[in-house]
């Protein structure tokens, strides 16, 4: 079990218990948190999953693979140095308190 | 809000979609979602990919877990029917006897497979995919010692199962009628590769051969296919994927207009300001095509979906998105972006014998789409630069040394962008 937060670009947050095994992306998806779109259903193919890990973070996270960091080109929000595909990050107790910020829109 | 209650009809990605986004941006009244399949809505990408190769659990498949419909007050109704639409008095009629009033009426009806017109089509083994059903059916008869397996069709459900299935060890041929496959989607370039990639593979691909007849055992099932030229090849087991028709047949008894999908206009709106329609059966107007189209992908039915719950709950906006699509097939990932059908040239990137490349289209000088193959980055960019209206003419895209991921992201990056309200 790991805590997970989702802050909007509004401000509001929403804070959701995940169980591995599971994503960041999936756990927003079927617990219908606008803002996550996941065309795609988690293959690393459209982008549309695209969280912004925040800054102050020390949650350990898994090494981005060749084909996220091509995928993160063509986000439709600016990419920063804390994008990461939501699709893409497991879900195990090692994330609990990971806070990622959405961006303003997916596609 | 311009509805009390709203009732989707068919339980796919374009149906959930609505239902979810609705939710999503705050709808109270009542939402219904009947869809005629036992499961609830699932995900079809993987049927023809991961699920019928067995590395997909079944569990994924589900496009929301159970709990997710109460928890989000969504009234699913499985396994049964819309029979017929009163729009006087705005109710639907269901076959189990049910009806439901609507405010907003969603046609979310999708598609279903064509059927060969050859003798024999009604054999046992001889198989169209659409649903879980299909997907449990195939992948059981897949799962067994190596057969000849026959796919009809290089389009991409076609090809992609053939794919699954050569990965599985079977003896695969595929047979299409057009003298190239992926001829409607993807250019020559494009094709050549594709089909090049499954003959290494160990795929018969058979190209302008039409089937003419099948032949079973005493017992029914299906056993040699013909050719037209006369050419017999041993079949245990028949894929059919040569396209899908629309599913109007509801739209038609309702009375609204119909021809290749169900008429609508840039907000899906039907000539009934209270019936909508979207996804795989939704003909509507295109900006990017300059006519009505009708498309059969994910981002379409997903997107869609969004416009209808903008529309539903008085945020009218037309439907705009840049089409896009994936495909998967060994290790090839194939992505196209913008509808790039009519083309008058043509600019490639990368390298085609390495199997990373890109076909840029363009159309009077102007990008209008591209085809990526194990170019993630490539289609990305373009599915951006379409959606951004930024131009890149093609003797740019010619240059020496040319890259797209060293364009600039936006003509005119604003200094509020999305990433400055990162706490960094
Ligand atoms: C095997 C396969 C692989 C695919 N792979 C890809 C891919 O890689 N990438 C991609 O972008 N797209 C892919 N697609 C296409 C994509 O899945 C479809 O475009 C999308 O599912 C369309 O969604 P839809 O909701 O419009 O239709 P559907 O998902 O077909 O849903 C329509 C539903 O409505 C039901 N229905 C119809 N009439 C009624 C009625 N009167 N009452 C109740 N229910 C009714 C139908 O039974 C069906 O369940 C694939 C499709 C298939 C079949
Ligand atoms: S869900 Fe599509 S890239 Fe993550």
């Amino acid at each position: 079990m790991a805590k997970i937060t989702y802050k909007h670009p509004n401000g509001t947050v929403t804070i959701l218990d995940v169980e591995a095994p599971n994503t960041v992306m999936r756990a927003a998806k079927l617990n219908n948190v606008d803002g996550i779109e996941a065309q795609c259903g988690g293959s690393a193919q459209c982008g549309t999953c695209h969280v912004y890990v925040d800054a102050e973070s020390s949650v350990p996270l898994p090494e981005m693979d060749p084909v996220e960091d091509d995928v993160l080109y063509g986000t439709a929000c600016e990419r920063t140095e804390f994008s990461r595909l939501s699709c893409q990050l497991p879900v195990s107790e090692d994330l609990d308190g990971l806070l990622v910020h959405l961006p303003e829109a997916q596609s | 809000m311009a509805s009390h209650s709203v009732v989707v009809v068919g339980a796919g990605q374009a149906g959930l979609e609505t239902a979810a986004a609705l939710r999503g941006r705050g709808y109270e009244g009542r939402i219904m979602l009947v869809g005629d399949e036992p499961s609830g809505p699932c995900d079809r990408p993987p049927l023809s990919k991961g699920y019928l190769a067995g590395t997909v659990p079944a569990a994924d498949i589900a496009l929301r877990p159970p709990s997710f419909y109460a928890a989000q007050d969504i009234e699913l109704l499985s396994g049964d029917r819309v029979a017929s639409v009163d729009r006087e008095r705005r109710t639907v009629l269901l076959e189990s006897g049910l009806r439901l009033p609507y405010g907003a009426l969603v046609l979310a009806t999708g598609s279903r497979p064509r059927t060969l017109p050859v003798p024999g089509a009604s054999l046992t083994g001889v198989l169209t995919l659409r649903g879980l059903a299909d997907a449990e059916d195939l992948r059981l008869r897949l799962s067994g010692p190596p057969r000849s397996v026959v796919v009809v069709g290089a389009g991409f459900i076609g090809l992609e199962v053939a794919a699954t299935a050569r990965g599985l060890g079977h003896d695969v041929t595929v047979v299409e009628a057009q003298p190239r496959a992926l001829a409607r989607a993807l250019t020559p370039q494009m094709s050549a590769r594709v089909v090049a990639e499954h003959r290494a593979q160990g795929v018969r691909v058979l190209l302008g051969r039409e089937v003419s007849a099948l032949y079973g055992d005493a017992e029914g099932r299906v056993q040699v296919m013909e050719l037209g030229d006369g050419e017999r090849i041993a079949a245990d087991l028949v894929v059919v994927g040569v396209g899908v028709l629309p599913d109007t047949r509801l739209a038609l008894t309702a009375d609204l207009v119909v021809g290749d999908g169900i008429v609508v206009d840039e907000r899906l709106r039907t000539e009934d300001p209270d019936i909508y329609a979207v996804g795989d059966c939704a003909r509507f107007p295109s900006p990017h095509a300059g006519r009505h189209v009708r498309l059969e992908s994910v981002q379409n039915a997903t997107d869609q979906a969004r416009c209808v719950a903008a529309a539903i709950c008085g945020e009218p906006y037309a439907y705009t998105a840049v089409p896009w699509f994936w495909s998967e097939q060994y290790a090839m990932r194939l992505q196209m972006a913008g509808l790039t059908a009519v083309h008058d040239e043509t600019v490639t990137v990368g390298d085609p014998d390495s199997g990373r490349f890109s076909v840029l289209c363009f159309r009077a000088g102007r990008l209008i789409g591209a085809e990526s193959m194990n170019r993630p980055a490539d289609h990305g960019i373009v599915r951006r630069l379409l959606t951004t209206g930024m131009h890149l003419a093609p003797d740019t895209a010619r240059e020496p040394g040319f890259d797209l991921k060293k364009l600039p992201r936006t003509p005119a990056a604003s200094p509020a962008s999305p990433a400055m309200s990162v706490p960094a």
